[in-house]
């Protein structure tokens, strides 16, 4: 009990700072075959550093066109998204960004891939080899840097594409469903695995899911969307202890309130035709 | 057990390749008319003089220089283009149509052009074969060049890439894959090209060894003249296989995934 309050004492005093990652009033609009279409709007929301938010609603809701607009792929066309206090420009050098398929080149073996945001950087050969050495260990793919993405499983192309992500050493990890193609329990293992490196390493991450038991498991908060166009519902703080046991959260009372409040928000607008 | 299978397949397909040559042995002269089939033995002959003589080297080297001088005329050039009008998106949409309408043409009809542009010798032959080539490795190079995923290039572009990191680490190499594509679609067609080059109009060739058969009405000269040929295309569609298995080795690797449907 004591553990969470610690826990919520810390987010407040993170809080009291400015928030790493801001969105004011944003509103994004498309054009689709001619059709003007509102992807997202009156978008609030603030991004603290050393946080875990997630973002959870369902396909379709303008949740990734959050992480666009954090990245700098696109501007906003209503309001303003600010990193560390000023307006995002194209191509936010602060962010990596992770997807659902891993983008993995083909023709390089797993120390080529991990290793190309170093080779952009200009460091020399020698230098570049040890850091992909540490990286495999990082993300447990030590013995496989000399295998092409076509060999790895799933999860092992998940963790090159994340050991590629944290060699240039981004402050934010911008994550859009990056496990929704795994199977469930290699999906927790995952789960395990990413929360307690960007603990570790201190990275601030927005996380985009479908699936709001994720959204729980890894979040330090959670932002749920509706959609469309996509609004933000609510936001709540996840009241789990920070090294939580995601192995053990069905059993945990607080995580099933929590999901359940949060399912009857998200639950009508699954059903609505939009 | 599976070598064991491989073995039977191979004494299988001797035994169908054995039939097959017996049986026409057998029905040349009863079942057709010798002077159409020829006979196995009589090709075989054939074949075995002008392989002494070195009639088939003097002839293969003729018809293998124009296909292979095609090959990489058009081969680069098409390439070249493929890279440049696959990053220019305007000249492609410029060009397009024409391409287009240039590509349906069958190239082989561009022979008599060529004979009177560029005579009988050998380079008439190189350019109608580069023409052939050009097409089907711009085109697989444009496809390529131009089939780089969005996302793939704004991931490298966060990672801090420039124009010339996303054309040398990505856009590339990704449109080696359907460079070699093209290139070893164009093989056969290369070959094609020499061919169809020696048939129209020359005096040296593998192509003018089988339009000369013919026009003696020596069948088995035709036939002996073919399989030259049929073992060129052979041995250059191997030597394809082989450079592309070198230069892309994360393709060698399929073979041995497990499948997954």
């Amino acid at each position: 009990m004591t553990e969470y309050k610690d826990q919520s004492k810390m987010m407040e005093t993170a809080r009291a700072a400015d928030p790493l990652i801001a969105f004011r009033n944003v509103g994004k609009k498309f054009v689709v075959k001619g059709e003007p279409l509102q992807a997202v709007q009156n978008i609030d929301l603030d991004v603290y550093a050393g946080e875990i938010l997630t973002l959870v609603g369902p396909s379709g809701c303008g949740k990734s066109t959050l992480l666009n607009m954090a990245a700098g792929l696109f501007a906003p066309t209503e309001g303003e998204v600010f990193y560390r206090g000023k307006p995002v420009q194209p191509y936010n050098p602060a962010v990596g960004y992770m997807t659902q398929s891993d983008h993995l080149l083909p023709w390089r073996d797993v120390t080529g891939n991990i290793g190309i945001p170093l080779e952009i950087k200009g460091l020399p050969k020698s230098e570049i080899a040890d850091s992909v050495e540490d990286l495999m260990d990082t993300v447990g793919l030590t013995g496989f840097g000399k295998s092409y993405p076509n060999q790895l499983s799933g999860g092992m192309r998940k963790r090159c594409a994340l050991a590629r992500l944290l060699a240039y050493n981004p402050e934010t990890l911008l994550m859009d469903e990056p496990f929704a193609a795994l199977d469930a329990l290699l999906r927790m293992r995952m789960q395990i695995e990413i929360r307690e490196l960007c603990r570790r390493l201190k990275k601030t991450v927005m996380f985009v899911t479908h699936d709001l038991d994720e959204a729980v498991a890894i979040g330090d908060r959670c932002a749920v969307f509706t959609g469309r166009p996509g609004t933000i519902e609510r936001i709540v703080d996840v009241p789990l202890a920070p090294d939580r046991d995601i192995l053990q959260l069905r059993k945990d009372p607080k995580y099933r309130e929590l999901t359940a409040d949060l399912w009857d928000v998200l639950a009508p607008s699954i059903t609505e035709d939009h | 057990m599976e070598t064991l299978s491989k073995n039977r397949i191979w004494t299988l397909r001797a035994a169908f390749l054995a039939f097959v040559l017996i049986g026409w042995e057998l029905s040349s002269g009863r079942l057709a008319s010798e002077f159409f089939i020829s006979r196995p033995t009589a090709i075989a002959e054939q074949f075995f003089v002008w392989l002494v003589s070195g009639t088939i080297f003097y002839h293969g080297v003729i018809t293998l220089s124009q296909a292979v001088g095609g090959f990489f005329l058009g081969g680069i050039i098409g390439m070249c283009m493929g890279v440049w009008l696959g990053r220019a998106a305007l000249v492609a949409e410029v060009l397009d149509p024409f391409i287009m309408m240039f590509y349906s043409l069958p190239k082989v009809a561009l022979a008599p052009l060529f004979v009177l542009w560029f005579g009988i010798g050998m380079d008439m032959k190189i350019y109608l074969t580069a023409t052939i080539v050009f097409f089907l490795v711009f085109l697989n190079t444009y496809t390529g060049v131009r089939a780089v995923s969005r996302e793939q290039i704004a991931i490298l572009k966060l990672m801090g890439a420039n124009e010339r990191h996303v054309l040398f680490k990505v856009v590339l190499p990704s449109a080696i894959t359907w460079v070699f594509t093209g290139l070893r679609l164009s093989v056969p067609y290369a070959l094609i090209g020499s061919i169809v080059g020696e048939l129209i109009a020359s005096n040296r060739g593998l192509g003018y060894l089988l339009a000369n058969s013919a026009g003696q009405f020596d069948t088995t000269g035709v036939f002996a003249a073919l399989i030259s040929i049929m073992i060129m295309a052979f041995f250059l569609n191997a030597l394809v296989k082989l450079v592309e298995r070198k230069a892309m080795p994360w393709r060698d690797t399929d073979a041995d995934r497990e499948m997954s449907i």
